[in-house]
């Protein structure tokens, strides 16, 4: 199975995103560097966990008073149907149908912007409002670091996936960028699930008390 | 990236025939070294990037004033710190359960038993971090978890300890060089290991902490374990590296000054440390009891680097003699990198070779056999493609860090514009390389057969 | 729910085969999405109804375990043959995290 073969929908094979020892490589590596990550923001989670509410100034703004609901749950919907958008594509291109995993990637970037969209407004809303910066407190730094590495993590995530979308858009599938699309939408459902326990861990149980 | 490269390809791409339990040693300490940088580093990191974000941007982790904790800095850098010392010493286990087999004509006693150990090692390795936090002020029950914990490791370590006593019993001993590192290692490391018990029994730690006990600890355990591997292993896989072999008798000299020196200057310092001179101070008042046993301790750093002196002398002869030897010069070699050419192909093996059992080279000739099984006809062999986008994303970090390490400092203001610098180099790397086609190339079989005029083995 | 090759000789029957069981995977991701709504929705509606924070917090974090087990196992098809090395890792990794996370909530402040 040479990577430039011509493929047709018949000719396929069912799991392009193994079919190579490349692609085994790549799909096992990615897997490991997840285990990775997942220490990564468990340490970060500990840390914010250990600096909630830690202000200098009890008058200063504490979790209770920063969150809401409704923008905590806009933006974990946004995130959410991202990832469903993510698996819709993957499933065209286990159906070698090029066009529509490329519409369903986009609009997985467009939701993931939308996401990014509403942390910046958010984060906003909390320095000018409440005055809750990175520099005014631990409970700050921790917050920020912890939610703006994520964020960080899914402006890479929309980049990354952006390139593979323009780099083949001429191209169609192949046993190359299969599973380098593969490896990108695996990432893209990491984040979503490293989202499910910020915003249980920092927002609403920063809402509880 | 290195740990996950490893992990990568001892899953996917051993020989066949090469089931898991058939590995050498040294690539199954590979294995869960590589996973254990995959699990400690990342704590490391966040570490790193929180006092970062403290010193350049002014975040408040660590300042009490702001409501921040300095234990935290602690417990992320010990849930690196110590599984990092197994990934420093678990490679060291892997070359001496190597080199011990060879030269006792036997082979490792024990094989399933070691790689329980191993594993069961590199396991505990993530349990036991605070024992370099005891005196915190954690608290009784934390310590006392703790502490024990530690204490078990020396289980598994124990078993390896035996396995390798057990291999030499009745063994056609042979005193080469790596082999006298490695007899060595077992007395040097086994004291740096008791002392490593001592200082977990926490009570006792508050005696032993910050004083020269827990310093000539971890020299015993590191110089006599991960020094001396690195020693022998140098020695040993020298031919197969470079082609050309290390001069024993230079060899000898070099073992025997470096070992005397390593213990005038570390068997000492327990006793400093308990007539009670502290870690990291710099300078003492004279005539405080310490300046003899110090003394002492400088004469054997000067053994130590007379020996290490005689050692470069090595190379240096060697290289420029250029005796080249064959694949097997040891003549004992019992595991498939012998079978090759010294130093090999940059394809390493012509077709991938049947394995048959642990100690795939050793069977093979004890059936008279020249060369390898193989498991494939001679054909086409796939290469991946060079690139030098890995050194610029790494050289990229490289640079950023000298940004961030000197941000701020006498006032200076070019840390910030050389952090974002080395970080777009970075990712523009990581963009290229993302981009970039990289199909590999093939070696043709035409070129095969001309290497060393060989036919290739009929499969 | 595994990821087997079938071959039963005849292509266009494999090739039918394999289109139905991808759209029945399909449908089962779909279904498991909207369980993923519903107990984000379940999360949210319990911090809303101000219940005693004893009883939320246990309830919100379960919820999410459970989702995210969903995610990893359905989205990611961590159930699928061929995972065994990814799920030994994570859950390797996830230990640790749980270490680290139990050590940051119990021996940092006195």
């Amino acid at each position: 199975m040479h990577v430039e073969e011509q493929f047709t929908p018949k000719t396929w094979p069912e799991a392009p995103e193994k079919a190579t020892l490349e692609a085994k490589n790549k799909f096992l590596g990615f897997w490991l560097f997840l285990g990775g990550e997942t220490v990564l923001f468990a340490s970060l989670f500990a840390t914010y966990i250990s600096l909630k509410d830690k202000v200098p100034d009890p008058s200063m703004a504490h979790a209770k008073d920063l969150f809401e609901l409704p923008l905590s749950f806009l933006a974990t919907m946004l995130l959410l149907v991202s990832s469903i958008t993510s698996v819709y594509a993957m499933y065209h291109m286990k159906n070698f149908a090029f066009k529509k995993m490329q519409f369903w990637l986009l609009i997985t970037v467009l939701l993931g912007a939308g996401f990014l969209g509403t942390e910046v407004y958010e984060f906003h809303h909390y320095v000018t409002e409440f005055h809750h910066t990175f520099t005014s407190s631990a409970f700050g730094s921790a917050f920020y670091t912890l939610v703006g590495f994520h964020g960080g993590h899914v402006a890479f995530g929309l980049l990354w996936i952006l390139t593979l979308m323009l780099r083949n858009s001429g191209r169609g599938l192949n046993l190359y960028n299969a599973p380098k699309f593969y490896v990108a939408s695996l990432y893209w459902h990491f984040i979503d699930v490293v989202w499910v326990f910020i915003f249980t861990v920092v927002y609403l149980m920063g809402m509880v008390g | 990236m290195g740990g996950i490269n490893f992990l990568v390809t001892i899953i996917n791409m051993r020989a066949p025939g090469m089931t898991y339990m058939r590995m050498p040693m040294f690539t199954w300490t590979t294995f869960v070294t590589s996973a254990l940088i995959l699990f400690a580093f990342p704590p490391l990191t966040v570490g790193l990037f929180l006092m970062t974000f403290d010193r350049m941007f002014g975040a408040q982790f660590f300042d009490v004033a702001g409501g921040g904790n300095t234990i935290i800095w602690e417990h992320l850098f010990w849930i690196f710190g110590h599984p990092e010392v197994y990934i420093l010493i678990l490679p060291a286990f892997g070359i001496f359960s190597e080199i011990i087999p060879v030269f006792s004509r036997k082979r490792l006693f024990g094989y399933s038993s070691m790689v329980f150990a191993t594993v069961l090692i590199g396991f505990l390795g993530f349990m036991v971090w605070a024992h370099h936090m005891f005196t915190v002020g954690l608290g009784n029950v934390a310590n006392a978890i703790f502490a024990i914990a530690t204490m078990t490791i020396a289980v598994p370590t124990g078993m390896k300890i035996f396995n390798w006593l057990f291999t030499m019993w009745g063994g056609n001993l042979k005193f080469t060089t790596p082999m006298l590192w490695s007899v060595a290692f077992i007395p040097s490391f086994l004291m740096g290991g008791v002392t490593g018990v001592m200082l977990a029994a926490a009570p006792a730690d508050y005696q032993y902490h910050d004083t020269y006990f827990v310093v000539a600890h971890f020299h015993y355990v590191i110089v006599g374990g991960v020094v001396f591997a690195i020693l022998a292993g140098t020695q040993f896989y020298w031919p197969k590296m470079f082609g050309t072999m290390l001069n024993e008798v230079l060899g000898k000299i070099t073992f025997w000054t470096f070992l005397i020196g390593f213990h005038l200057t570390f068997f000492i310092q327990h006793f400093l440390g308990l007539m009670g001179m502290p870690r990291r101070i710099w300078k003492f008042l004279p005539n405080q009891g310490l300046d003899t046993g110090n003394l002492i301790s400088s004469v054997g750093a000067a053994f130590m680097a007379f020996g290490v002196i005689v050692m470069l002398i090595n190379i240096i002869i060697t290289t420029v003699q250029n005796k080249r030897v064959g694949n097997d010069p040891w003549g004992d070699g019992r595991t498939l990198e012998w079978a090759i050419p010294s130093p090999p192909p940059f394809y390493n093996f012509k077709q991938l070779p049947l394995v048959r059992g642990v100690d795939t080279w050793w069977i093979e000739k004890m059936e008279g056999k020249k060369e390898l099984t193989p498991a494939e006809p001679l054909g086409d062999i796939h290469m991946p493609d060079a690139s030098i986008l890995p050194v610029v994303i790494s050289g990229g970090l490289f640079i950023a860090a000298f940004g961030a390490l000197y941000h701020g400092d006498k006032g200076n203001t070019w840390g910030l514009p050389v952090l974002i610098i080395g970080i777009g180099i970075a990712l523009l790397g990581m963009l290229i390389r993302s981009v970039k086609d990289y199909h590999g190339f093939h070696i043709h079989k035409e070129e095969l057969l001309e290497d060393d005029k060989d036919k290739g083995v009929k499969a | 729910m595994t990821n087997e090759q079938v071959k039963t000789g005849n292509p266009r029957v494999d090739y039918d085969y394999r289109r139905r069981k991808s759209a029945e995977e399909m449908k089962y991701q779909v279904i498991s999405f909207i369980l993923m709504i519903f107990l984000t929705l379940i999360a949210f509606g319990a911090v809303y109804a101000d219940f005693s924070k004893w009883f939320t917090i246990p309830i919100i974090l379960l919820l999410a375990i459970v989702q995210v087990i969903f995610q990893l196992y359905y989205f990611m098809h961590m159930s699928h043959k061929g995972h065994e090395a990814p799920q030994l890792f994570l859950f390797s990794g996830a230990l640790v995290g749980f270490l680290t996370i139990l050590t940051f909530s119990t021996i940092i402040w006195w």
